[in-house]
């Protein structure tokens, strides 16, 4: 189990550790200069170069760089947003926001699909059955940011429940729709994964031999049934967070909620290069811990997948 | 006992030995079998003519409705939605806030059937011109990740050992990128336009049809049928195109299928967060971002990219669910 785990940590960080190449790559590639305000006097404009090492050579702009990152997690500064700060200082306080819808509607898809995903299973070839795989695969089709629209128009304008913006005075409730539009996809997926791992494990020899003991058909399903094919469903946890990612940035759009997917979404209409780079790595940061995440877990509960992968 | 004489065995020609061994590598029942599970799918039946419908408006809607891509008519700003015929139904009549805007404003005879644009530009043309976008999209893409997925799962399942091995890191060190970081980054540095989103769409898309591809060649080539094919002296190229690519053709099929709905999802989000096609191009994605902006005054303009895309999605989803059932019923969490 330890040498899994080593192994696993391993590859993430040499993989976050790609990304950070890449992403210096990235920005020498750009052309012009990110100091190009015209009320920066020379002087100024020598010691911001030389503090990022600008007028290093390749190889030491590079070790600058990477330094700054990994001692300061400094990315540079600002240079349109907010212009001359750290971009540290602009991302971080965003982040907070963005870790919460997304938590939230990943708790509310998954909660959502495990009820859809029994009860299609264990009604298999019923309406419930066609109606749950029915919702399920609209959730899968329809772009999130569709949802977004959608529920804004509905509920912000034609019934004005909630708010169309964000708003600060009341976080909790301003950010029940974009937990809501953001969970489709989550609780879609869910769905048609569970309905498929369910019904292959309702029919398997030891469910049948649960049944002839005459155990009641609900103790079958969540005792027997639903444990042990809620272990296949964590393997789906690692690309539910891609989408859960990209759909940030259009659902945070939508709905104006001062997140990193919004700050994103500014960053690439005004070109601000050093915030677009630090959360492209905030983002690549997610995902491969949760993929991490969900390989250790997986491989505590289920010892055949140390044993395969480990070797 | 009779004598075994030499002159009983003959050296055969290798010519005669190739045909001798001659299998048709393409089960034709397979396909049939694969084509009446299809069949009773209706719901992937109903979305295959939905794409076949969608697909001839993409081709022939611009050519109807009486206006020109891109053509700018200032006085017809805004304005709503309007059918020949069906306003008399009471929908798609011109209506705004109860007030029919083409007899307000004198405009008797000009029907805009999907309404007009914040520039005055006929929304039905630019919808079908937006949704021709996407097909090509969509196509070039998976056509180019189709190959290079396919090429990369079977050098990699079929080698193994060292090769595999270094082919499998390359792609985690890939897949443990999000698409969504390499996408942007790409788009950034191409500038935005239709070569770079195909570009990027190109680099991320392969992975997923590698993997399958991978993972049935080592299955299919510890199998006597290929151990046969290696005994008869049959070359690597050789097994990999005859014996074990025709085998893995159904999975193929389905992981295209599913990777279309996903490289127009992508156009769509890439021009909703503006890295999309540069104006005056519209893709469905384009028409939807800069459409949300006046969302609540002119919902129509929304409303009709929304919908196409959605159909599109949705059918191209379900087509692809009933060729998997079809193929490979086995086959799931895709």
């Amino acid at each position: 189990m330890f040498k899994y785990i080593t192994r696993r940590m391993f590859w993430s960080i040499v993989t976050l550790f790609t990304i950070l190449i890449l992403l210096f790559l990235l920005l020498q590639f750009l052309p012009g200069t990110p100091f190009n305000d015209e009320k920066l006097s020379e002087t100024s404009k020598a010691l911001l170069n030389a503090k990022y090492g600008l007028d290093q050579p390749f190889f030491s702009r590079f070790g600058i760089y990477m330094k700054n990152i990994l001692t300061e997690f400094d990315f540079g500064i600002s240079l349109s947003i907010q212009r001359n700060w750290m971009v540290k200082n602009i991302v971080l306080p965003r982040l907070g926001i963005s870790i919460r819808i997304g938590l939230q509607a990943l708790a509310l898809g998954t909660s959502m699909g495990i009820v859809l995903g029994v009860l299609s299973a264990s009604k298999k070839n019923t309406w419930v059955d066609t109606l749950a795989t029915l919702i399920a695969i609209i959730g899968v089709s329809i772009p999130s940011y569709v949802f977004a629209l959608l529920l804004s128009y509905v509920f912000g304008f034609r019934i004005p429940i909630f708010s169309i913006i964000f708003n600060f005075n009341d976080p909790i409730k301003s950010s029940i729709l974009p937990t809501i539009a953001l969970s489709m996809f989550v609780m879609a997926q869910v769905t048609r994964f569970l309905r498929t791992e369910l019904i292959e494990v309702l029919g398997s020899d030891y469910i049948r031999l649960v049944e002839a003991k005459g155990v009641s058909k609900f103790k079958v399903i969540y005792r027997h049934g639903l444990r042990n094919a809620l272990i296949s469903v964590i393997t789906i946890l690692g690309p539910l967070t891609v989408t859960l990612l990209t759909g940030s940035l259009v659902v945070e759009k939508v709905y104006a909620v001062p997140g990193i997917g919004s700050l994103l979404v500014n960053g690439i209409l005004t070109n601000d290069y050093n915030v677009i780079v630090m959360i492209a790595f905030v983002y690549s940061a997610l995902y491969i811990t949760m993929n991490l995440f969900v390989d250790i877990l997986y491989g505590i509960i289920d010892p055949r997948i140390r044993v395969a992968k480990g070797a | 006992m009779t004598e075994l004489k030499k002159d009983l065995f003959k050296r055969l020609e290798p010519k005669e030995y190739v045909t001798q061994e001659l299998i048709s590598n393409e089960d034709p029942k397979f396909f049939r079998d694969a084509y009446r599970r299809f069949k009773k799918n209706k719901g992937a039946h109903i979305a295959l003519f939905m794409i076949i419908g969608i697909l001839s408006l993409a081709a022939f809607g611009p050519l109807i409705g009486g206006h020109v891509y891109n053509e700018v008519t200032t006085q017809h700003i805004n304005l709503p939605p309007r059918v020949p015929f069906i306003e008399n139904l009471g929908i798609l009549n011109g209506m705004r806030d109860n007030v029919n805007i083409y007899l307000q404003k004198g405009f008797n005879d000009v029907y805009y059937w999907f309404g007009a644009d914040g520039l005055g530009r006929d929304l039905w043309v630019r919808v079908w011109m937006g949704t021709r976008i996407s097909f090509l999209v969509a196509f070039v893409a998976v056509l180019i990740d189709v190959i290079i997925g396919i090429s990369y799962g079977l050098v990699s399942g079929y080698f193994g050992g060292k090769v595999d091995m270094i082919m499998q890191r390359f792609v985690e060190i890939i897949s443990g990128i999000p698409n969504l970081v390499v996408v942007i980054l790409l788009v950034l540095i191409l500038k935005p336009g239709l070569q770079s989103i195909i570009f990027a769409l190109m680099i991320t898309g392969w992975i997923s049809m590698s993997r399958v591809v991978r993972s049935q060649v080592l299955k299919l080539k510890e199998l006597e049928f290929v151990l046969a094919a290696r005994t008869l002296g049959a070359t690597s190229f050789v097994i990999i195109l005859k014996e074990i690519l025709p085998n893995i053709v159904g999975q193929i099929i389905v992981m295209t299928m599913f990777s279309i709905p996903s490289a127009i999802f992508y156009e769509s989000f890439l021009a909703f967060v503006g890295l999309g096609l540069q104006p005056p191009l519209a893709s469905l994605g384009v028409l939807i971002s800069t459409g949300y902006q006046s969302l609540l005054i002119y919902p129509h303009m929304v409303i009709f990219p929304v919908t196409v895309l959605s159909l599109l999605m949705l059918s191209f989803n379900l087509v692809a669910d009933g060729l998997r059932d079809a193929f490979d019923p086995k086959m799931k969490g895709f």
